[in-house]
């Protein structure tokens, strides 16, 4: 009897407080949305977050910088995680510090940018050195959204590579050795071991590593006040400049209720795109 | 003969050589940001300011000084601490249980509970800043350390369910079951005989936690006023701070997070290649 209630006492304070401070809360900010203070339901707060006019900016920098963003990484981690497994001199370095990022929040990365792009940074001082231009380029300035672009895409390739690469790596060292073997006493290249055996092996691990990448690109925000301020509107900070600078909750949860969404359909999508058949087990 | 999937052995020299450049360029474009952050935090306040910049830091200690000595660091960093411990604490107090329990028992409901684990990762978590602001204005936590806390370890428990879940799952029951046979009961079994064997384990989620609190910004910023922690100071004075302000505060958000994590760089493989399935 009691080893049967056992699991359940071991669980209880972790369930307890996903449910009180994760499902809960939840709920609450949809309530938020969608309901006023005396709990009437409105889509006033949807309207008013639709006609701002930094609505559709935020929206499509948002996903702008997730589509220009993930590809990037995608690649980068793929060939990273495949540079390392046919390492075996320095394997346990170069991961180490491939992964140094993982450890980096993204203020701080923001900030590590800024020492670059900023009008006395770096990179103007190496042009400016080396003769490239006469003086000091404004690359942060609020009319050069495009800068402000590459630079937040470039410090968010630098900083959140490493997670996809983690993931993808521990995925990797899950496939057989034998079918690299295989392959090659029958042939194979290494790019057809590659595209042939690892990618499809890889799937669940792409999937995971996706779907947690996608999720964090529509988070964006800490990197973007670091290097654009609100010169570079996206939703996160459109978010937190309507709960804490204006104090508009109800605007605020429509601004989180869209970013929810969004990470659902992305979820949603990756789920069935990078589906593992049922019985097909690597 | 070579076992990985290989991608050098038993070609050119010429191929063998790009891939070690690409390798080196790899690591350069991973350093060498990080260095230039450190470069300017080291740099007297006008080598920040000024142009063009030295690729040599002058090595002084004026910047960090001016930033420790600026009005509200040191409480933000106490702060920080504060709630990052916290996190520690009940990320593990709470994720540990659990984890044992998926490793040990197979039970109705379990895979419900997973599901719930793997739900939280496909959930925007810093929002959850939002409601709780109501809440804890609710109940009195808004603009506590402890509020926080909870909202950190709300991201944080998840990683320390799956990674105390793996460490358990590496302990062969059969270790437990002689210490039954000898006498123990359940409880004497796990402390004497588990325990130690995942002492370093359970430090390293201790430690993800901890990096996970350090490191948060959006929660942070939204929840706290008075008791900003670090990241949140350093966001709210984007605006109007000086450059070395920011470069000397970046630098020291920065070092303790790599720190803590170089000890627990071999525990990253396993907590992921478990939390794939």
């Amino acid at each position: 009897m009691q080893s049967r209630s056992l699991p359940y006492l071991l669980l209880l304070p972790a369930t307890v407080f996903l449910v009180c401070f994760f499902l809960y809360p939840f709920v609450l900010v949809a309530w938020q949305a969608f309901a006023t203070d005396e709990g009437e339901i409105t889509g006033k707060y949807f309207n008013k977050m639709v006609s701002h006019w930094k609505f559709e900016k935020a929206l499509y920098y948002t996903l702008a910088l997730a589509l220009v963003v993930v590809p990037v990484q995608l690649v980068l981690s793929l060939m990273m995680a495949s540079f390392v497994s046919s390492m075996k001199k320095g394997r346990d370095l170069i991961l180490y510090i491939w992964t140094i990022p993982l450890g980096i929040s993204d203020l701080a990365a923001g900030i590590i940018w800024l020492a670059i792009f900023d009008q006395t940074g770096f990179l103007n001082s190496v042009l400016y050195s080396t003769g490239i231009v006469d003086e000091p380029v404004t690359f942060l300035g609020y009319q050069n959204k495009g800068t402000i672009f590459i630079a937040v895409a470039l410090a968010e390739i630098w900083r959140a590579t490493a997670i996809m690469l983690v993931i993808l790596v521990a995925g990797i060292g899950l496939i057989p050795k034998e079918y690299y073997e295989a392959a090659q006493v029958y042939g194979a290249n290494s790019w057809q071991r590659f595209t042939k055996i690892t990618l499809p092996l890889l799937k669940p691990s792409l999937q995971t590593a996706l779907i947690l990448r996608v999720i964090l690109a529509f988070e964006v925000f800490a990197v973007v006040s670091a290097l654009g301020g609100t010169n570079l509107p996206v939703l996160m900070g459109e978010v937190y400049n309507r709960q804490f600078v204006l104090q508009d909750n109800h605007t605020a949860a429509a601004f989180a209720m869209l970013i929810l969404f969004i990470s659902i359909i992305s979820t949603v999508f990756f789920m069935w795109a990078l589906r593992t058949p049922k019985g097909v087990k690597a | 003969m070579s076992t990985a999937p290989n991608m050098v052995v038993g070609q050119s020299k010429a191929a063998r050589w790009s891939f070690n450049i690409a390798v080196i360029l790899l690591c350069l474009w991973v350093l060498v940001p990080i260095y230039l952050l450190i470069s300017n935090a080291l740099s007297a306040p006008a080598d920040v300011n000024g142009f063009p910049k030295k690729l040599l830091p002058s090595v002084n200690t004026e910047s960090v000084e001016f930033f420790i000595g600026f009005y509200g660091v040191t409480k933000a960093l106490w702060s920080s601490v504060q709630v990052a411990f916290l996190t520690m604490v009940m990320a593990v107090l709470i994720g540990a249980p659990a984890g044992y329990a998926l490793s040990r028992f197979d039970f109705r409901g379990k895979s419900l509970f997973r599901i719930m684990i793997l739900m939280t990762r496909a959930f925007p978590l810093p929002l959850l800043a939002l409601p709780m602001a109501i809440m804890f204005i609710k109940v009195g936590l808004d603009d506590t350390v402890f509020g926080l806390a909870i909202v950190h370890t709300t991201l944080a428990l998840p990683f320390a369910v799956l990674i105390t879940y793996s460490l358990f799952s590496g302990i062969p029951i059969e270790l437990e079951e002689a210490a039954w046979t000898l006498g123990c009961n359940r409880l004497q079994a796990f402390i004497k005989v588990i325990f130690p064997l995942v002492l370093p384990g359970i430090t390293a989620s201790a430690i993800f936690a901890f990096v996970t609190s350090w490191n948060e910004v959006f929660a942070a910023a939204v929840l706290t006023i008075e008791n900003r922690t670090l990241p949140a100071f350093l966001l709210q004075s984007l605006d109007d701070a000086p450059l070395h302000l920011k470069f000397a505060g970046g630098a020291v958000l920065v070092l303790p997070a790599l720190l803590f994590l170089f000890f627990v760089r071999k525990y990253l493989f396993s907590m992921w290649g478990i939390a794939n399935r």
